[in-house]
């Protein structure tokens, strides 16, 4: 696995796992995973469906235990300690659904050890304040689908954690919920607040994220900040001159390929100076020149492989 | 949120109070609850209502006659005779006249006992100086010895006058008398025990699963230990139990109050009426929170109701066994046999039960309670490793090898 010590190299960990395993009837979900999550960052654990990532985050939150290897949450290592300043959001969302709504939230801060009338009170403050006040005597199950998730975030959030867990947060929301989760998730982190998700969608990661860790089949083949994950890929050269051969070709890298009216390559280490200099002098006639840094997705296809990358875009999902 | 986070985590009995109080307020407040209270008011209705008309039926049917048949003035004297006799005699059956013979002529008995127009049971004939039985052996038998009297009676050869006989009950009971009552106390409060346990341990069965279907279980397991899941849940059915038995205890005991009954009427137990209600109590919890959490644990690894109850019938007809076992454990107090039911842990409340009834020493429930705590507290911790090992798991879906049981098959449904 590649670890790049990035932007949270020099603050406290709020994760730390070291070659976690976990087996199940023989079959190996998770197979190493070492993850370094520095406190206050927003971090994404990114990989296709069956990748490993809820048996991950699971094994971090002590829901199970590692078979072998070891995790320490916020300084310790059994999670439950720490449990009343860890909030978590499943993938499969679940509620009573007889609870009425400001009800749902208490019960979830008390979980995590919030008296239960500061809960009741708290309940309906975020619920007035996310507009939906008027919910807020409502059962579950007079709730719509999406109301009842903001129920379930906003009693994630009740007890003030230190650290919030989501688990595929983005499934099932609408273009506009994503938008408002994502503003949400960067207010926790402004707020010294340590935000770790797990996603299929790239996109997310790239705009969320100061570090990721992609995971497939089990393994973690790269932890690190985003930076550095698209810099596993050198920046792609998109080339186009007015005349189609000449000279100037010889100055090419190798890897060089023609793609409609445009020549693409990767920037040679030596820069494109030599280049334009041999298109200069052999009057090629440059139309358009341009250096493009690598997306998530080219680092992930580099990092991960070609299968994985295809699993991820094959994932099922309604919004990107 | 400008409100300051939460200061410190949870203890394990905290975090199952926190999960007892919401399990107990949402089956309490629930219209099933209500349902399930005037649960058992159905078949008490039905079988009072079975047991009086077939009371009613019986009264009806099944009350035998005695028939006579003889000259007029046989059947006048044996008549008077016997009226006079069942003055003293209270369990004769009534006398019907069958017929009033003329001289010489002839009476079939055995037709008329066979006649299915009348409910004779016997039939006189012949004369009060000769008299003829005619029914089956064990009636004629037992019924020869009034008619022999009344005859002497219409003849003249009896008794004018009956002294009477003053009755004392300074005696209520004897030895042998108290300890069959014992024995009968014990069988009632064990097998009182037993229903209540299986009636209500069961309801825990299908919480779990309930939860589960809700998605629920992941945010309580991610929160709180498993075991603070699992206790907060069994006592939360405990307390629901409690509630539903003080219903029914209350509603029964008035019924039966008004019925005339009272306490002092039946034999107390070795330990005393008071104490055996308390130790009733602490049984049905300690068997309520053994059998529960074998149930809970079962719970956790189903995924349906229909698995819930293919996994638990062997643990009901299991039980079904260690009332047996303590049943006839408790006819041989002391023996080896019996000492083997109260340490066997699901035995053991039925067994300590029954030992309360016909022994007064109290030191050996103490001993029995604690040994069951430790049991409750084993088969917890089984049952929430058990859920973590099984339940809480995830991943690809693998093609062939799908298993239906233990959680498995949840596992694919749930593919990250």
């Amino acid at each position: 696995m590649v670890s790049n010590a990035g932007a949270g190299a020099n603050r406290p960990l709020a994760i730390e796992a070291r070659g976690i395993v976990k087996r199940f009837d023989g079959f190996t979900a998770v197979d190493g995973v070492d993850l370094t999550v520095p406190e206050g960052a927003i971090y994404g654990i990114l990989g296709p469906n069956g990748a490993g990532k809820t048996t991950t985050l699971r094994m971090l939150l002590g829901i199970i235990d590692p078979d072998e290897g070891v995790r320490r949450i916020l300084g310790h290592d059994r999670p439950h300690e720490v449990a009343h300043t860890i909030g978590y959001l499943p993938e499969e969302r679940g509620l009573y659904p007889s609870m009425k709504a400001y009800e749902a939230i208490a019960f979830m801060g008390a979980l995590r050890g919030l008296p239960l009338a500061e809960g009741r009170r708290r309940g309906r403050e975020l619920l007035e304040q996310h507009g939906l006040g008027y919910a807020a005597d409502r059962q579950i199950r007079q709730l719509s689908k999406g109301m009842a998730q903001q129920v379930q975030l906003l009693g994630t959030l009740v007890h003030n954690p230190r650290l919030v867990v989501f688990d595929e947060p983005f499934s099932g929301l609408d273009a506009l919920n994503q938008g408002k989760l994502e503003r949400m998730m960067r207010g926790l982190a402004e707020s010294g607040v340590t935000v770790i998700f797990s996603t299929h969608v790239i996109a997310h990661a790239e705009r969320l994220c100061d570090e990721v860790a992609i995971i497939a089949g089990g393994k973690v083949p790269f932890a690190g900040p985003v930076d550095v994950a698209r810099d596993r890929i050198r920046p792609q050269v998109r080339l186009e001159t007015r005349a189609s051969d000449g000279p100037w070709r010889a100055a090419l890298p190798a890897d060089a390929r023609h793609e409609g009216a445009y020549w693409m390559f990767s920037l040679p280490e030596t820069g494109v100076e030599p280049l334009l200099r041999a298109l200069i002098e052999g009057e090629a006639g440059i139309l358009s020149l341009s250096i493009e840094r690598a997306g998530l997705h080219d680092a992930f296809v580099a990092i991960a492989g070609e299968a994985a990358a295809r699993a991820l875009e094959e994932s099922p999902e309604e919004v990107r | 949120m400008s409100a300051a986070p939460v200061s410190g985590r949870l203890s394990t009995l905290a975090a199952a109070l926190v999960i007892a109080r919401r399990d107990f307020t949402a089956i309490l407040f629930s219209r099933s609850f209500f349902f399930f209270l005037l649960g058992p008011l159905f078949p008490l209705i039905v079988g009072g209502l079975a047991g009086g008309i077939g009371a009613s039926v019986k009264e009806t049917t099944a009350r035998p006659e005695l028939g006579i048949a003889m000259s007029k003035a046989d059947v006048a004297a044996m008549s008077a005779a016997y009226r006079q006799l069942q003055g003293q005699l209270a369990y004769l059956p009534d006398l019907v006249v069958v017929a009033e013979l003329e001289p010489g002529q002839a009476f079939d008995a055995g037709a008329a006992v066979r006649d299915r127009k009348q409910n004779l049971a016997a039939v006189i004939t012949g004369t009060p100086a000769q008299p003829v039985l005619t029914g089956t052996r064990d009636l004629i038998e037992r019924w020869q010895g009034p008619v022999s009297l009344a005859a002497a009676q219409a003849l003249g050869n009896a008794p004018a006058s009956y002294p009477k006989v003053e009755l004392s009950n300074l005696v209520t009971k004897t030895t042998a008398d108290e300890n069959r009552s014992r024995v009968t106390t014990a069988q009632l409060g064990q097998t009182v025990l037993f229903l209540l346990t299986m009636l209500l341990a069961g309801m825990v069965l299908s919480n779990l699963v309930e939860e589960k279907g809700n998605k629920i279980i992941e945010i309580l397991a991610a929160a709180i230990p498993m075991d603070a899941v699992f206790l907060g849940k069994l006592f939360a059915m405990l307390a629901v139990s409690w509630v539903g038995i003080t219903v029914w205890g209350v509603t029964g005991t008035a019924v039966w109050l008004a019925a005339g009954n009272s306490l002092a009427d039946y034999p107390a137990p070795a330990v005393g009426w008071p104490m055996f209600f308390g130790l009733a109590v602490l049984y049905f919890s300690m068997g309520y929170l053994l059998l529960g959490s074998l149930f809970l644990a079962i719970g956790s690894m189903a995924s349906t109701v229909r698995e819930v109850q293919t996994l638990s019938m062997p643990v009901t007809m299991l039980q079904l066994l260690n009332f047996f076992f303590a049943s006839y454990a408790m006819a041989r107090p002391g023996s080896a046999i019996e000492i083997a039911a109260t340490v066997v842990p699901f035995s053991s409340p039925f067994a300590m039960l029954a030992r309360a009834a016909q022994d007064p020493r109290l030191w050996t429930h103490g001993l029995a309670l604690a040994w069951q705590v430790v049991c409750v507290a084993i088969c917890v911790k089984a049952g929430a490793t058990l859920f973590r090992k099984w339940v809480m798991k995830s991943g690809p879906a693998r093609g062939g090898r799908k298993r239906r049981w233990f959680g498995r098959r949840a596992k694919a449904e749930t593919a990250v």
